[in-house]
């Protein structure tokens, strides 16, 4: 790959995704577009990027999108923010949505779905307390296929054994063969779209709880402040929002403050920097959990 | 340093369990069998065991039914680590005392998060 073609791609990538490369990431455009290049009978990523020049809007440019931006992802995985989501954030809303007795939460980089799944099992665990409350969960992400495992809810032996306490696993899945499928109730809990971050989500409705981690880390500061700023917009003023452990808020917007002793977890800050989206969600299969379910 | 017992009658699972187990700061024993895995608790308890479940002379569950009665016996973590795969085993596993459960081929990933999720890390 020539530093030309190198640079095509990542302004392509940029341009596309948001995904911002360093000078220093060769290595990672030749070992996962390798494998795009001979799916598409292409014998280089020389070959690929003559390709995508002809055809920026085609299933070859979809390919790479997704290579490029498709990352691990493991059930618990860093185990803190779920104990803030079953120990923080749902007690928060207990009380404070008891009226409405309605939660909307949104996992924006749900990947393959380990993150919206975990959230469904917690929200499983806490059953007896959820008794009439409608709880909706989105989990949206780039790419088409991963979202597709994300629906089917199919897992290999290796990812179910990477964060998943071994009672979860008897408790939510199927066996089938050497693969696991987590169980109909948590796939129904669950709606999946197609979304890109750096495009409008203000279709999506509003959310009391966005889990958005280990994706920021992946766009340049303009993105990152533009995306927080829209994410603040669809909270009502005591949302909560999730980041990375290697993400924040701070010295990029005003929108969010982190919360004392939680670490990757802010609450929106008060409406006076930041407007509230109207209330109305533009679609969602709704859940309920009644008692005996 | 915590102490962790490797039961299994696999030379080569035995080495690779200790290497793994090493770098995470444990003190390793090996046992071949669960007889032998007995003899060692009796004499000293450690703080973790990583147990296959077919062996020859005494197996996993053998093994772990009998500890548990032990004096102590209750105090070890328990995480089987064995190619008996079906939900059935786990179950089993589950039952009789185990606190988790790896399926073969593991890794150094999968024994750290699990050997974390009992505390031991």
């Amino acid at each position: 790959m020539t530093p030309t073609e190198y640079d095509y791609l990542r302004v392509f990538l940029k341009q596309r995704s948001g995904l911002v490369l360093s000078n220093e990431k060769q290595y990672l455009i030749e070992s996962r577009l390798m494998p795009v290049a001979r799916k598409f009978g292409l014998a280089s990523i020389s070959n690929l990027v003559d390709k995508l020049k002809l055809e920026q809007n085609g299933s070859l440019a979809d390919a790479i999108i997704e290579a490029m931006t498709t990352n691990e992802s493991f059930f618990f995985r860093d185990k803190v923010p779920f104990d803030h989501f079953t120990q923080t954030m749902l007690p928060h809303m207990l009380t404070a949505r008891q009226r409405d007795r309605r939660i909307r939460i949104w996992s924006a980089a749900a990947s393959t779905g380990q993150e919206p799944y975990t959230l469904a099992m917690c929200l499983k665990d806490m059953d007896a307390k959820l008794g009439g409350w409608r709880v909706e969960m989105i989990g949206t992400d780039l790419s088409t296929e991963v979202l597709e495992k994300a629906k089917a809810g199919i897992y290999s032996q290796f990812e179910v054994q990477r964060g998943l306490p071994i009672n979860y696993l008897l408790k939510h899945f199927t066996q089938m063969g050497d693969m696991w499928q987590i169980s109909p109730e948590l796939r129904s809990m669950i709606q999946y779209r197609k979304l890109n971050l750096l495009e409008s989500f203000s279709s999506l409705g509003q959310f009391d709880i966005v889990f958005c981690r280990n994706v920021l880390i992946y766009f340049d500061n303009e993105a990152k402040i533009d995306i927080l700023n829209r994410i603040r917009k669809t909270m009502p003023e005591d949302g909560f929002l999730v980041l990375g452990a290697a993400e924040t808020v701070v010295g990029l917007t005003d929108a969010f403050k982190p919360v004392a002793d939680k670490r990757g977890l802010y609450q929106a800050a008060s409406a006076s920097t930041s407007a509230a989206a109207p209330a109305t969600a533009a679609f969602g299969t709704r859940f309920q959990f009644a008692s005996g379910r | 340093m915590k102490h962790c017992l490797v039961v299994d009658d696999s030379s080569v699972i035995r080495k690779v369990a200790r290497r793994i187990l090493e770098d995470l700061s444990f003190q390793i024993t090996e046992a071949e069998d669960g007889q032998a895995a007995l003899e060692i608790c009796r004499k000293q308890m450690p703080e973790a065991i990583l147990l296959d479940w077919n062996m020859p002379i005494m197996d996993g569950i053998e093994f772990i039914s009998q500890l548990r009665k032990e004096p102590q016996g209750k105090t070890p973590k328990v995480v089987f680590c064995t190619t008996e795969n079906h939900v059935a085993h786990i179950a089993k596993a589950l039952r009789a005392g185990a606190d988790e459960y790896i399926m073969k081929p593991f890794d150094r990933e999968i024994v750290e998060a699990k050997f974390a999720e009992v505390g031991l890390i």
